[in-house]
């Protein structure tokens, strides 16, 4: 018994020692606190650039709560491990990042530590921001510092045992984060560099484009083959891209900036959130930025391009006034359905065609592996982010049962691409009915 | 033919199941508390429930109404008897050339079928998807108030 007594006393031994080293070595200092720089400290060029960075890094996303005010915090974000909030980056000393020296403000985007040398969760994306450069930072720390201080306490993250120790991330880090800034690539153009340098810095493309593993750190070995943001599907952007036609620099580009695209439609879901921010930086940082992106390859050669669009044509939906009387009316019939709620838009000669809407054989949404963004797409509608213009589809969740829904995306997926079938059609629609529209 | 519930009362459509609702409640049962704004789906004059959800009447095929309830702004109540929100929106005086007014009281009414006490941040925020013209705003959100309360006892 007294032995077995000195081996438990041993194995505690063992794990105070470790426990100290690990806390020792994952331990990161404090930056001293500073008095909120006064606005005149900063230039007017740098406030600007900063703010062009800030719609790059499309920062208010993730920092503003819906409703609330700006860059104050409070955005819920889904992990797949808990929720986790925006932090409140407005120069407010007590909740946000008023006492925080631009040394601070630098280490948190590079080394993804806050001022008191806490670890921030990656869902904040310094595995990304670490690649962005000295004099960015400095220029965006100038645009924040220059907001309205707002007094807003962000909730806690909601992570179970032991992610809600925040020095855990410094083993996630060992294992998942490369510190360092962007290295251009010799080999490539100064576009394609500047490109590669905001879609893989602050434009974090890959946090949602990039396959996770299981502990949500980006399969970088998988490129960017499509992932989830926020209860979307992020299709691949590289050769196995949905799309049946591809893409070239100027239809991507025009996308990006939240343009009407013929083959590809207009961004929808989170996307929408981003182009409109895009369309408000230089051209010059979207046409890079789509030069980086095509050389993924998620373009297609000319005749492929032809031949998917006269396919497309060939399976446009077509319907006689007579045939229109002769559904049955099936509440199961996926076709009756589409005749009924969307063909009126979705198909040539439809009666309101205000905005020619994608052909639905070259849509993203119909051709991707799983039926994630057609479903939130039939539940929620298609809307502009808000305060912009951009086409509109109502939402049809309040309308079609879920067995309706199904059978209309069924047909869809069927009729317009050929494909096989999805999986998980009846997850996909209770998911995106339990979910807010975007 | 598809058989349709509104108001309680079952209707045989004559029209193709393709059809809009909206049309079937104006053309064939002569229900014209719903309005055709812009159809489509973007206006909210043609708002009906669903069950209890509000929707747009004007998108929405009747063939896959079968079995399911409707109800109109002409189910809630009566000129003599008006229903709870239909008295606040009168007692408001919230309408002024009147045309989004079917479709904001049964907006109204859908909301207050899934919360009895909504605050003012809710009401505005449900109401975002029916639009007014007049700028009654104001009333309108007074009136939704005005029901809440009256259905709350406060």
């Amino acid at each position: 018994m007294a032995r077995f007594g000195r081996i438990i006393v041993g194995l505690v031994a063992i794990v105070i020692v470790v426990g100290i080293g690990f806390w020792a070595w994952a331990s990161e200092p404090a930056i001293d606190p500073v008095s909120r720089p006064a606005a005149g400290q900063f230039s007017k060029a740098s406030i600007a650039k900063g703010a062009e960075l800030a719609a790059l890094g499309n920062c208010q996303a993730c920092h503003t709560r819906p409703n609330g005010k700006a860059y104050a915090g409070g955005y819920p974000v889904e992990t797949p491990f808990g929720t986790i909030y925006g932090s409140n980056i407005t120069p407010d000393p007590d909740t946000g990042i008023g006492k925080w020296s631009e040394a601070a403000f630098r280490r948190s985007m590079h080394e993804g530590l806050r001022r008191d040398g806490g670890h921030l969760y990656p869902a904040f994306p310094y595995t990304h921001f670490t690649k962005v450069s000295d004099a960015d930072i400095k220029d965006i720390y100038a645009f924040l510092m220059t907001r309205p201080a707002v007094h807003n306490t962000v909730p806690s993250p909601d992570l179970p045992f032991p992610l809600d120790i925040r020095m855990v991330m410094a083993g996630w880090n060992l294992l998942f984060f490369h510190e360092g800034r962007y290295q251009p690539d010799g080999s490539q153009n100064a576009a394609w560099n500047h490109g590669a340098y905001i879609a893989e810095g602050l434009g974090h493309c890959a946090a949602c484009h990039v396959p996770m593993n299981m502990f949500g750190a980006e399969k970088t070995d998988k490129g960017y083959a499509g992932g989830n943001a926020a209860g979307w599907h992020a299709p691949a952007l590289d050769k196995s891209s949905p799309s049946p036609v591809g893409w070239t620099k100027d239809e991507l580009a025009g996308y990006l900036r939240g343009d009407m695209t013929p083959h590809h439609g207009v961004a929808a879901g989170p996307m929408a959130d981003v182009t409109k921010v895009l369309a408000e930086v230089p051209h010059a940082d979207v046409e890079a930025l789509s030069t980086y992106i095509l050389s993924k390859g998620a373009t297609k050669p000319a005749d492929a391009r032809k031949a998917a669009i006269a396919d497309a044509g060939k399976k446009s939906f077509q319907v006689t006034t007579a045939q229109k009387a002769n559904f049955k009316g099936s509440a199961k019939d996926g076709e009756a359905i589409f005749a009924g709620a969307c063909a009126s838009c979705h198909f040539d000669g439809g009666s309101q065609p205000f905005y020619r809407p994608v052909d639905l054989s070259l849509s993203s949404a119909v051709n991707a592996p799983n039926a994630t963004n057609l479903v939130q797409i039939i539940t929620h509608g298609v809307k502009p982010a808000a305060g912009g213009s951009g086409p509109i589809m109502p939402g049809f969740g309040d309308v079609l049962t879920d067995d309706q829904t199904a059978s209309l995306v069924g047909y869809v997926r069927k009729h317009f691409t050929g494909k096989p079938a999805w999986d998980h059609v009846d997850k996909a629609i209770s998911t995106s009915k339990e979910t807010a529209g975007q | 033919m598809i058989t349709l519930t509104v108001n309680g009362k079952t209707h045989q459509a004559e029209s193709d199941p393709t059809t809009p609702l909206l049309y079937v409640l104006r053309d064939e049962m002569k229900l014209n508390g719903a309005k055709y704004g812009c159809g489509l789906g973007q206006c909210g004059s043609c708002t009906v429930l669903l069950e209890d959800k509000p929707v747009f009447s004007c998108q929405i095929p009747i063939s896959v109404l079968e079995g399911r309830k409707v109800t109109t702004l002409e189910g809630l109540g009566t000129i003599d008897e008006p229903g709870r929100v239909q008295k606040a929106f009168i007692d408001e005086q919230a309408a002024q050339c009147g045309y989004c007014i079917a479709g904001m009281i049964m907006r109204s009414e859908g909301l207050l079928r899934r919360n009895a006490f909504p605050s003012d941040a809710e009401i505005r925020d449900w109401m975002q998807p029916n639009l007014c013209r007049c700028g009654t705003h104001s009333r309108i959100l007074k009136a939704v108030r005005r029901a809440a309360n009256a259905e709350s006892g406060a």
